[in-house]
């Protein structure tokens, strides 16, 4: 059952005890979050048939296509700030070609993945939390319940089928764009010519760094969507709780990122 | 049909409801009535097990639906239709989709039979013309009227109605009530309302309960409603100047003569 009956709680006596019911309601919410996403998951096997398409398309195309504008945006000026960057640096000591491979390994690994997350964090996942927030408050999740339309199988489950195809794909883009951006600002700014800066790029690069940006992507689409849409079906208290409940997506969202961002580059780079 | 036996729940350390004890017959209209926190819309929502009680249980036939889970909540809950008080209808469906959805996601029906039935419901609730409208393009009246034709769509043998008249104007209102009670009459639905609109309430209950700090103060026919001799029951009736007028016990003493 998604919705939920109102929680109260007696004041805490002292400083523990407030500690206490932090921790305790954070695990339970984690929990919750968890069980969400393992239904999600088992409902991934309807993603295909007739009555969920036109949702799983729906959400392919809001994830997907409308953030194309923006992560055009972030990745060319990400790989062109990366390259000035460190192009200047390497300049110093007349290493400037190397700005190719600098970008394409820091692209792959990290900045791809994470700022196409953050993105789609910001502008998917907050909306994901609004809508399903907004649905909660005017009883529209309890109508789903009540006619026995699982919430999570109708609402999650594309969002999440979506953000599982598109973030890799978003991500790849990304990188690809940063490349494109670094090797414009190397050819106009630092005089590496493009032959040498893309020469330069494949050759350090590994097919490694590639797949574990994605796999990374991956998991964050994954938490992004959980994150938000559990935030979302958590909402109480009217349009200050559908406010509450995007912020707190996003901001859960952006930490969680980091933590596992690291998580990930530790096992796989050690 | 439905019956609460001894239903106890606390939010916190507030009592909502205090040992609520009654029976919703086959076939009635069974009215709550009360002022606004009584606990109205918490005695409807465990019903339909949105809310489990701490003590007590809820029967729907012979199940006991507050301890039912799984699929066996879901054939229960199959046999409600809910009118929420906001209709809660999804925003970015048409009406067609909205009254259709139930159908779409629970049976087998094609597209076309699915528009048939719709349009059915639709035209029983005397909407024939808005299929391919958004909610936002709807007006309050009617967007209840949609929400109903959407709790109907799946043939339920009980109809719960939350706050049905609020926030309609008068004459909405009026026109609200005629349909609930043509639906009783032609469909045989057993209906659950919750309101605190007592014109409505004498004018569609078979059984009128008034629900007073999470109590039940009394449940009694419509006429025996207005000649209660309890305090808060007339202080209830007073308020909404249903006494006052009289109006109401003539009514209804002619409607018990015929």
């Amino acid at each position: 059952m998604i919705t939920r009956e109102p929680e109260f709680y007696t004041p805490a006596l002292n400083v523990r005890g407030q500690f206490g019911r932090f921790i305790l309601i954070h695990c339970r919410n984690a929990g919750l979050a968890l069980l969400v996403l393992w239904e999600a998951l088992l409902d991934l096997r309807f993603a295909f048939d007739k009555r969920s398409r036109p949702m799983v398309l729906g959400q392919l195309y809001i994830t997907g296509i409308k953030s194309l504008g923006v992560i055009t945006v972030v990745g060319l000026f990400t790989g062109m700030i990366l390259a000035l960057q460190t192009g200047l640096e390497l300049r110093k000591f007349g290493q400037e070609v190397n700005i190719g491979a600098a970008v394409m390994i820091t692209m792959l690994r990290e900045m791809g993945p994470f700022m196409t997350a953050m993105i789609l964090s910001a502008s998917v996942g907050s909306a994901f939390a609004a809508e399903l927030g907004t649905m909660v408050v005017s009883e529209e999740i309890a109508a789903l319940e009540v006619m026995s339309i699982s919430p999570v199988r109708f609402l999650v489950m594309p969002r999440l089928a979506a953000m599982m195809v598109m973030t890799p794909l978003l991500t790849f883009y990304a990188c690809m764009l940063g490349l494109v951006g670094g090797g414009i600002v190397g050819n106009t700014q630092l005089g590496v010519s493009f032959q040498a800066y893309f020469d330069n790029a494949t050759r350090w690069a590994e097919n490694k760094d590639l797949y574990i940006g994605l796999f990374k992507a991956f998991i964050f689409g994954i938490m992004i969507t959980i994150i938000s849409c559990h935030q979302g079906f958590s909402t109480t208290e009217g349009a200050v709780g559908v406010g509450r409940a995007t912020r707190r997506s996003v901001i859960i969202s952006f930490l969680s990122l980091l933590i596992v961002g690291y998580i990930i580059t530790r096992l796989f780079y050690e | 049909m439905i019956r609460f036996e001894r239903v106890t729940k606390y939010f916190g350390e507030k009592k909502v409801l205090d040992g609520v004890d009654f029976r919703v017959t086959p076939g009635e209209t069974f009215v709550i009535v009360g002022f606004s926190g009584a606990g109205k819309s918490v005695t409807l929502k465990h019903m339909i097990r949105l809310l489990t009680p701490d003590y007590g249980k809820v029967y729907v036939g012979d199940a006991v639906i507050s301890r039912a889970s799984g699929r066996e909540l879901q054939k229960l809950r199959e046999r409600f239709g809910v009118l929420f008080q906001g209709a809660a209808l999804l925003e970015w469906m048409s009406v067609g989709e909205n009254v259709g959805l139930p159908l779409k996601e629970k049976t087998n029906m094609s597209a076309p039979e699915i528009r048939h039935r719709v349009n059915e419901r639709l035209e029983q609730v005397s909407l024939g013309h808005v299929y391919d409208l958004f909610p936002s393009e709807l007006s309050g009246g009617m967007r209840k009227r949609v929400g109903l034709a959407r709790a109907l769509v799946m043939n339920p043998d009980i109809i719960l109605y939350d706050e049905p008249t609020s926030g309609l104007d008068p004459v909405t209102s009026r026109s609200i009530d005629q349909l609930i009670d043509r639906m009783r009459k032609e469909l045989k639905v057993t209906s659950v309302v919750v309101t605190h609109d007592l014109f409505s309430a004498l004018a569609i209950g078979s059984r009128i309960a008034m629900i007073h700090d999470g109590r039940i103060l009394e449940i009694s026919t419509p006429a025996d409603f207005i000649r209660s001799q309890n305090e808060i029951v007339k202080n209830f009736l007073d308020s909404q100047y249903i006494t006052k007028r009289g109006k109401w016990e003539e009514q209804l003493n002619e409607a018990q003569k015929n």
